[in-house]
């Protein structure tokens, strides 16, 4: 017993995942993480995770690109050489907007991406964390902390009554390392 | 979500009636995970052959100049922006399905979204390829690039929308790819934990990590509805700026403010034109018809009507301001358009992307996968007449009738173009063997609401209304992947 690392609840349905999720709660046993092969809504509520703030950064980022494509073009077209087309002004702002416009976008895109990957720790080549290899196929997976919640016959017990196919107690903590 | 049941008179989204999630697995990655059958080996050779031909004909022409095209001294622009035009606007319904129809929450994008975006950045390559090799010294192309003087000229000309356009079609190539491959990230993952050996080390590093914990999901939504946010007035700025390249211009025919508008609708028009011609072999050869169902073909060919309506008034408007306008070199430039030595190919533009198009009214045609397919090529056709109709006929009978001419492509002209479907098919096909063709995830997503099943399941439960049900089964009767036997008794 004192090898398991991580208990694992394998449910082939999210609804019975979600059932599953309130009746380990309500028993006062802490959820590690849950992995899905699909976005589970409401999920985040119930184990009080906290609005993503990406968005906030990814309006930073549209920001700065805005600002920084205004001053390219000003620096270049108004500042450092002024271009005489027939007496027109250096300083036309309308022709100014499709480049502002276009890289708000590109560093709104790749700020905001960039940072996903970051939080999320998503990179090429990064050895994938994975305990149920089923998790992004056709199961969906909660992980409870063996250590943290030592009533293992209980969780079991909820987890099966909840409609787990499956109760898994892994040694190891990601199984795709090996 | 899942909780909910949808309504009644919505027509399914995926069908068959033992659908569950590890089949939608198993049928998605039937062709990653298999080895390629002979359709796939026809169509790929017959497109390798098309890829080598491009690669000829563009070595030609990096080689010789472009002087090795049919261009003139009247005509500076033919093929290679009528080619150009057309690849980026046939790119536009990619980003339309993935980024306009998520906010839209329409979620039969859910399953053609994916080829869709592989669509969009396989023409945008093709798109970008005309604009490179249409500079002539195509070694210099990063002088379009704002570059410091040492470089040998000033700084590009922020006025131009020749620049706009190189910032508008970089941004566009590099934030779809963006978005395709975030998407990509957990059915990458899906393969890469059912894969062993290399393949699984390959799936592996281009999967990044993926785990698909609670955190990694609600962050990856939060990411695609911002990015497709950012992509719907990215998608219409793109066109709009390609259509500047001509209607800020003062050539008779070009100078028009109606362009962005009609470039856009046109752009939309012509690639979900290129979505049917793609899909509607996909899905048979892959087998894919309870996710890619009839319903989904009736909606894009119904954006198809919409789309090539607007175009259509869009030619009306164009030749009637002609006339309004009370200038003697436009009317004379859409006179010649559609009674000149080119009259051929206007009549060809307005047969095809104003006329053929409205025969999608009739309920038979629009469910007709022949007539649709067959269509859909008509389409692409006119609207590479579109293209050519405003680039030639407007350049080749300029302001001094002793330099007016006619353009004939050469055999580098034609072999770009050809080879450029070549080179497109090349990459489409090539996608299809080695990543999902279809978004798994959201896919499965659909699976216990808008699934033929789950509405089975809503029936038999019998808290529907009647009449609703019996709508439901009518509108069933246009699916080929239902079995109507099923429903006979109900």
């Amino acid at each position: 017993m004192s090898d398991i690392k991580y208990i694992l609840g394998s449910f082939g349905d999210p609804d019975e995942m979600m059932h599953g999720i309130e009746k380990l709660q309500e028993n006062g046993v802490s959820i590690y993480d849950v992995y899905t092969p699909m976005p589970i809504h409401g999920i985040e509520a119930k184990l009080g995770i906290k609005r993503s703030r990406i968005d906030i950064a990814a309006f930073c980022f549209g920001i700065t690109g805005t600002c920084a494509a205004f001053a390219l073009i000003y620096f270049c077209a108004v500042i450092d050489w002024k271009v005489n087309i027939g007496g027109k002004p250096s300083f036309a702002l309308p022709d100014f907007i499709p480049i502002m416009f276009e890289l708000t976008v590109l560093f709104c895109a790749f700020g905001m991406v960039l940072t996903y990957y970051a939080s999320t720790h998503l990179f090429p080549g990064r050895a994938p964390r994975v305990m149920d290899l089923r998790a992004t196929d056709d199961r969906f997976v909660i992980a409870v902390d063996a250590k943290d919640n030592t009533a293992h016959t209980v969780i079991d017990g909820l987890l099966k009554d909840a409609g787990a196919l499956e109760v898994k107690y892994n040694e190891r903590k990601y199984i795709s390392y090996e | 979500m899942s909780g909910h049941n949808e309504s009644i008179l919505r027509e399914p989204l995926i069908t068959g009636d033992n659908i569950t999630y590890a089949k939608i697995t198993d049928d998605i990655l039937g062709p990653v995970e298999n080895k390629p059958n002979k359709a796939w080996w026809i169509g790929f050779i017959v497109s390798a052959l098309g890829a080598l031909l491009w690669v000829v004909a563009v070595s030609y022409t990096f080689w010789n100049g472009i002087g090795a095209w049919g261009l003139n001294k009247t005509v500076g622009w033919a093929w290679d922006i009528t080619g150009f035009v057309w690849w980026v606007g046939i790119g536009h319904a990619g980003t339309l399905i993935s980024a306009v129809l998520l906010l839209f929450r329409q979620n039969w994008r859910n399953s053609i979204n994916r080829s869709a975006e592989a669509m969009t950045i396989f023409a945008v390559i093709c798109a970008a390829t005309y604009v490179v090799s249409h500079m002539g010294r195509p070694w210099l192309a990063y002088w379009v690039l704002p570059l410091p003087n040492q470089f040998g000229s000033l700084w590009v000309n922020f006025n131009s929308p020749l620049v706009w356009d190189m910032f508008a079609i970089s941004t566009y190539f590099s934030v779809s790819l963006l978005f395709w491959y975030t998407g990509l990230l957990p059915d990458i993952a899906t393969i890469r934990d059912r894969a062993v050996g290399t393949r699984k080390k390959i799936y592996s590093i281009f999967s990044f990590g993926w785990s698909g914990s609670v955190k990694t999901w609600q962050r990856f939504e939060a990411v695609s509805l911002i990015l497709a946010g950012i992509s719907t007035p990215l998608v219409l700025s793109v066109h709009t700026i390609v259509s500047m390249d001509f209607a800020t211009s003062v050539i008779p025919g070009w100078h028009t403010t109606i362009f962005p508008p009609y470039f856009v609708a046109g752009a939309i028009f012509s690639g979900f034109a290129m979505v049917l011609t793609l899909l509607l072999v996909a899905r048979k050869v892959l087998g894919l018809e309870n996710y890619i169902t009839m319903f989904h073909i009736e909606s894009m060919n119904k954006i198809i009507i919409l789309t090539g309506s607007i175009v259509g008034v869009a030619y009306l408007t164009e030749f009637f301001i002609a006339w309004y306008s009370g200038s003697e070199y436009e009317q004379y430039a859409f006179i010649n358009r559609s009674t000149g030595p080119y009259w051929w190919s206007y009549w060809m533009m307005m047969t095809c992307n104003v006329i053929s198009p409205q025969l999608l009214w009739f309920k038979k045609i629009r469910l007709s996968i022949k007539a649709t397919w067959i269509l859909s090529i008509v389409v692409n056709v006119g609207m590479w007449f579109e293209r050519f109709v405003i680039i030639v006929t407007s350049l080749h009978r300029d302001y001094i009738p002793s330099s007016w001419a006619m353009f004939y492509p050469t055999w580098v002209d034609v072999s770009v173009f050809v080879g450029s479907i070549g080179l497109f098919f090349t990459l489409f096909l090539l996608f299809l063997r080695v990543l999902p063709s279809i978004a798994i995830a959201e896919v499965k997503l659909l699976l216990k609401s808008a699934s033929e099943q789950a509405k089975m399941k809503q029936i038999k439960e019998g808290h529907e209304n009647k009449e609703y049900v019996a709508e439901y089964v009518e509108s069933l009767q246009k699916f080929d992947s239902v079995k109507q036997e099923d429903y006979a008794k109900i």
